[in-house]
């Protein structure tokens, strides 16, 4: 029998599977979720030069950077919630490393979430999609497509006097999801939950529930539309921060292009 | 107490080591150049010396007493006179007392300083902690610009015009003419003077000295040992020296010579009428007008009207910078304070050459110096007559 | 009466740019005095503490009695010019550019004569204002002006170089969020800038006057972030050769202690106003220094808004403090840094400002107007240090009186 990686590997090469990045460039411009100012707020990725080929180092050039746990395109840990606080293993360094790669499946919210700025996942539309996909798989990343990563500046936290506006799930959502048995849930926006999320209850459903049942949370994720609602697998590995609530990261998804 | 006389002091042995623009030389230099030349025309050896007064800007980091060193020599009696245009006639006075009273037996005086590029700026900029704090970041113009607003506020309260000022400067070329170390070799006109380009207003360009580098010295001892030695002297009758005088005033009109000139022309048995020749510190032709004010030879503020109605060549009815004085000879630092009675001494004994005054018996001779802030804080003055 | 100073004319790319020279800069320990009192735009002399006779030039011990306590005190500024002069030639690399130079000599009706520059509407006879300035050398100097102001008194050439004053300027003010922005922006515009870049961080936040801010002439809204060393240099690499003043009003201030509070808030407090001020003055300060002597619109200042307890600690705004202790430290040695460009470093400290962040917090309060009306009269007087509102002023004296005594009252102790 062949060996599957060889296979995966034979794939790879060939091109049958192709590897997609899911990730955002880590940029000082690129916008962090933004609290109200009494709160501590999320650092924005910096970054300072240690030296480039020059006095402070003849040879070489390299940075110091700094950000927070969930800045740019990241990874939520149980922990991150005060729900998840108590979960076994909350933590990114103490998460089972097999969580970090497996099965995708992609819901499209695109047109939806073109009309309408707060547009909602509800229990409706993932029953819709499991009727044209099927039930969504136990322990699998479930991805929510807004094409909200296309937004520039401003456009992207959509913030109102009223705060801001992007679009997320629902709490009976989220419920529903949990029933499915899911691994994590995953957004093109700033945040798993949608931009109102505040007035749910319980507030930012997404968080709140997900984490409480010690899943796992991806944000500001780009390039779904070029994912497959299901067949794809993700690789989503976090740094191994102790005690991390989370991590920046690089996601990849791989996607089967045989056709087969 | 009255001040005692004079009696019996003379001066020998006059030297004036000719000038020069810019020299790479340094005060060291110029200062032996000077002894060695007096000490020469007094057929004297460094040894003879017992007493030697220095005036100098430019010894840096020395003082006179490095200078002894330098030079190998062993005063029991120094000075260091560090005031500027008053230094000739302050340090002939206090060598007087020194020889008077037996300190010392023959003293020379001499003064010197070297002129490199740029070492005059450097000069200004460090002149004094009140003209570094106070007078030159106001356009650093030096005394230039500090006797400039001295002018402007004389001609303002005196109504002197440049055509004054201007006949004192164009004299002192005529008489630089005659005289053979002048740095000024061209005839100067009150036209050329009233045209010239200006430095400092009032000030052109011919109320203004020439920094260069030179030096020039004296002998003082009693006229016993003068005779001794067969030379040929002047005497000195009275002298007078005083500082920060009249500090309320609000801009200087008058110097130190006001408060002292009576008494002047009391030690030396004469009034004004009996000066043959006078020699003023001549940093620019409004410091020689107040001078004749001050001095006594018309009251204040006729100095316009009496630079008007007198001659002040070598020829004239009132003889004044003989050797054409600062202005036309040359400011060689502290060697400026000394011009005019190096002169003087010249006059008196016969050895002015060119610049002769006839029948000379009896000259004036005045300093001046050392801005500080706003005005020239020494002043001095002496009277001569020739010996024999 | 002056002439109004045109704008200039665009710089012809083929002539050298004149590098900045200094006025003689050496001084006496006293006469910094006299700089100290022009730092803060006080008219200050020695004043004899015995006798009372007003001394100058400062000095070390009364010239009528010899008593050696002299005090600075606030002096009147009146005199007559009782002479004055037209410099055409000087030694001096600076004035020698500049010729001809006038001064004179004004009799103070305080007792001294002063030997002054001369404002050009002034001459001999005429009854004058005095006043301290700084000059490029960053050194105290005395200047007669008109007794009655004129029209466009400050555009005489040699006060001009005296001052900083915004007119026909360029000028970066850092973050347009900052609630004084707009205000001083418009002030700045009113007092004559010819340009305000208005820098903008985190443009992908809405929420501040940008827009309306924008929509005013002659401003550019550029985006800046002081936290982000590649943005200031990008930013920098724009404008930086035509940024003639910056006036930084970035500023992050949270209440809270040192123990009660966490170092997230401090470190973000330091990173906005102490190291913002240092990537500022790095990306900036360089290309300012070089063009200070660059005609009418040569670089001219550096400004820092301070809270005045960066002097002494306010314990309820504790990290906020201590950042502001090290922005006053930084700016201290950007003073020195740019000393020898005569670029000016003018610090703004300011009580209490009348926003979100002292709401709690009784009046008297700094508004943003006042406070950015303070800034451009700073400017235009070319001081080194404002102090803006009754709480500033207050704990300035306090802190000059006795820093210990200012450092107990505000740790509680007082009455």
């Amino acid at each position: 029998m062949t060996s599957p990686l060889k296979t995966l590997s034979a794939a790879l090469a060939g091109g049958s599977v192709e590897v997609i990045d899911l990730t955002h460039t880590l940029d000082p411009d690129f916008p962090v979720i933004v609290l109200p100012p009494e709160f501590g707020q999320c650092a924005r990725f910096r970054m300072e030069e240690v030296s480039a080929y020059d006095g402070r180092g003849p040879a070489w050039k390299w940075h110091n950077i700094s950000m927070n746990e969930h800045t740019g395109t990241h990874f939520d840990a149980p922990i991150h919630w005060i729900s998840g606080k108590d979960v076994a293993h909350g933590a990114v360094d103490e998460i089972d490393v097999s969580v970090f790669v497996g099965p995708v499946v992609v819901i499209d919210c695109s047109a939806g979430a073109a009309e309408n700025d707060d547009f909602e996942l509800t229990p409706e539309i993932i029953t819709t999609w499991e009727r044209e996909h099927g039930p969504i798989p136990a322990d699998s990343w479930v991805l929510m497509r807004t094409d909200w990563s296309k937004r520039k500046g401003a456009d992207y936290l959509n913030m109102a006097d009223d705060g801001p506006h992007s679009p997320g799930p629902t709490p009976a959502a989220i419920a529903l999801l949990l029933e499915r048995g899911i691994r994590g849930f995953g957004t093109e926006t700033v945040g798993t939950d949608a931009g109102q999320g505040m007035h749910y209850s319980p507030p930012y459903p997404a968080h709140f529930l997900l984490h409480g049942a010690g899943k796992y949370g991806l944000q500001c994720l780009t390039n779904l539309d070029l994912l497959p609602a299901t067949g794809a697998v993700l690789v989503a590995p976090p740094l191994k921060i102790k005690g991390g609530t989370g991590s920046p990261l690089r996601v990849l998804a791989m996607v089967d292009r045989s056709n087969a | 107490m009255k001040r005692k006389d004079y009696q019996g002091v003379v001066i020998a042995a006059p030297v004036s080591v000719p000038y020069v623009r810019y020299s790479q030389e340094t005060a060291q230099w110029w200062i032996a150049r000077a002894l060695k030349d007096m000490l020469k025309s007094a057929s004297l050896t460094p040894v003879d010396l017992d007493g030697l007064s220095v005036s100098s800007f430019t010894l840096f980091p020395d003082t006179p007493v490095g200078l002894t060193q330098h030079l190998g020599l062993s005063p029991r009696w120094l000075d260091s006179i560090p005031m500027g245009g008053a230094s000739g006639v302050i340090a002939l006075r206090r060598a007087a007392r020194a020889v008077q009273a037996g300190d010392a037996d023959i003293v020379a005086c001499v003064a010197g300083d070297a002129n490199r590029i740029d070492s005059f700026r450097q000069l200004l900029s460090s002149f004094s902690r009140f003209a570094m704090d106070a007078s030159y970041p106001y356009g650093s113009g030096g005394p230039n610009a500090s006797f400039a607003l001295i002018a402007d506020a004389y001609m303002a309260e005196y109504g002197a015009k440049p055509e004054h000022f201007g006949r004192i400067a164009v004299a002192q070329r005529a008489n630089a003419l005659r005289y053979k170390n002048a740095i000024m070799k061209s005839p100067l006109s009150l036209e050329q003077y009233l045209s010239a380009r200006p430095i400092s207003e009032p000030f052109g360009l011919y109320d203004c000295v020439m920094p260069c580098a030179g030096a020039e010295g004296f002998l003082v001892m009693r006229e016993e040992e003068a005779e001794a030695r067969g030379l040929t002297f002047a005497r000195l009758a009275g002298t007078i020296e005083r500082h920060n005088a009249f500090p309320q005033d609000p801009v200087q009109m008058r110097g130190g010579w006001a408060m002292d000139i009576d008494e002047l022309y009391g030690m030396s048995g004469c009034g004004p009428g009996d000066i043959d020749l006078l020699q003023t510190y001549d940093d620019y032709p409004v410091i020689s007008m107040m001078q004749f004010e001050d001095l006594g030879f018309c009251d204040k503020g006729e100095g316009a009207h009496f630079v008007s109605s007198h001659d002040l060549t070598i020829d004239g009815d009132f003889p004044h910078n003989t050797s054409g004085g600062q202005l036309s000879a040359g400011q060689a630092g502290a060697a400026g304070g000394y011009l005019g009675l190096v002169e003087a001494v010249r006059q008196l004994t016969g050895l002015a050459g060119g610049t002769q005054v006839k029948g000379a018996k009896t000259a004036m001779v005045s300093g001046f110096g050392m801005i500080n802030y706003d005005r020239g804080l020494c002043s001095s003055a002496a009277i001569l007559r020739s010996g024999g | 009466m002056s002439e109004k100073l045109p704008p200039p004319a665009k710089k012809n790319p083929q002539l050298r740019q004149r590098v900045p020279t200094l006025p003689p800069v050496a001084r006496s320990r006293a006469a910094l005095g006299l700089t100290a009192a022009a730092a803060r735009g006080r008219f200050m002399l020695q004043h004899c503490a015995e006798c009372g006779a007003v001394q100058y030039p400062p000095r070390d011990a009364c010239a009528s009695c010899l008593c050696v306590a002299l005090e600075w005190r606030d002096t009147g500024r009146k005199a007559r010019i009782i002479a004055e002069t037209r410099i055409h030639v000087s030694p001096d690399p600076y004035f020698r550019e500049r010729l001809p130079w006038r001064t004179g000599l004004a009799r103070l009706e305080a007792g001294p004569t002063v030997l002054c520059h001369l404002h050009g509407d002034v001459g001999r006879g005429d009854a004058v204002m005095m006043d301290l300035k700084l000059d490029k050398a960053g050194q105290g100097v005395m200047i007669a002006l008109p007794e009655t102001r004129s029209a466009d008194m400050e555009d005489d050439p040699l006060l001009r170089a005296l001052t900083a004053d915004p007119k026909h300027r360029r000028i970066l003010v850092t973050d347009l969020r900052s609630a004084i922005a707009k205000p001083l922006i418009e002030a700045l515009l009113a007092a004559g800038a010819s340009h305000v870049f208005a820098g903008e961080p985190e443009a992908w936040r809405r929420g501040s006057e940008r827009d309306a801010i924008a929509a005013l002439d002659q401003v550019s809204v550029m985006p800046l972030d002081v936290t982000d060393q590649a943005s200031v240099s990008r930013l920098a690499g724009e404008i930086g050769g035509k940024t003639d003043i910056v006036i930084n009003t970035a500023r992050h201030v949270r209440p809270g202690g040192v123990l009660g509070s966490d170092t997230v808030f401090a470190r973000e407090e330091f990173e906005i106003n102490a190291l913002g001020l240092m990537r500022l003055a790095q990306g900036f300060g360089p290309a300012m220094c070089s063009r200070t002597a660059d005609g009418t619109n040569s670089a001219a200042a550096f400004v820092n808004i301070l809270s005045v307890h960066a002097l002494s600690a306010d314990p309820g705004y504790g990290a906020f403090s201590a950042s502001q202790a090290a922005a006053y430290s930084i700016s201290q040695t950007l003073r020195s840094e740019f000393r020898s460009s005569g670029l000016r470093v003018m610090n703004v400290f300011t009580g209490p400002t009348d926003d979100e962040w002292h709401q709690p917090l009784p009046p008297p309060k700094v508004t943003a107007g006042a406070l950015a009306k303070a800034i451009v009269a700073g400017l235009k007087s070319g001081v080194e240090d404002v102090f803006c509102g009754d709480v500033a002023k207050d704990l300035e004296e306090r802190w000059r009186r006795d820093p210990k005594v200012l450092e107990r009252e505000l740790t509680g102790g007082g009455a």
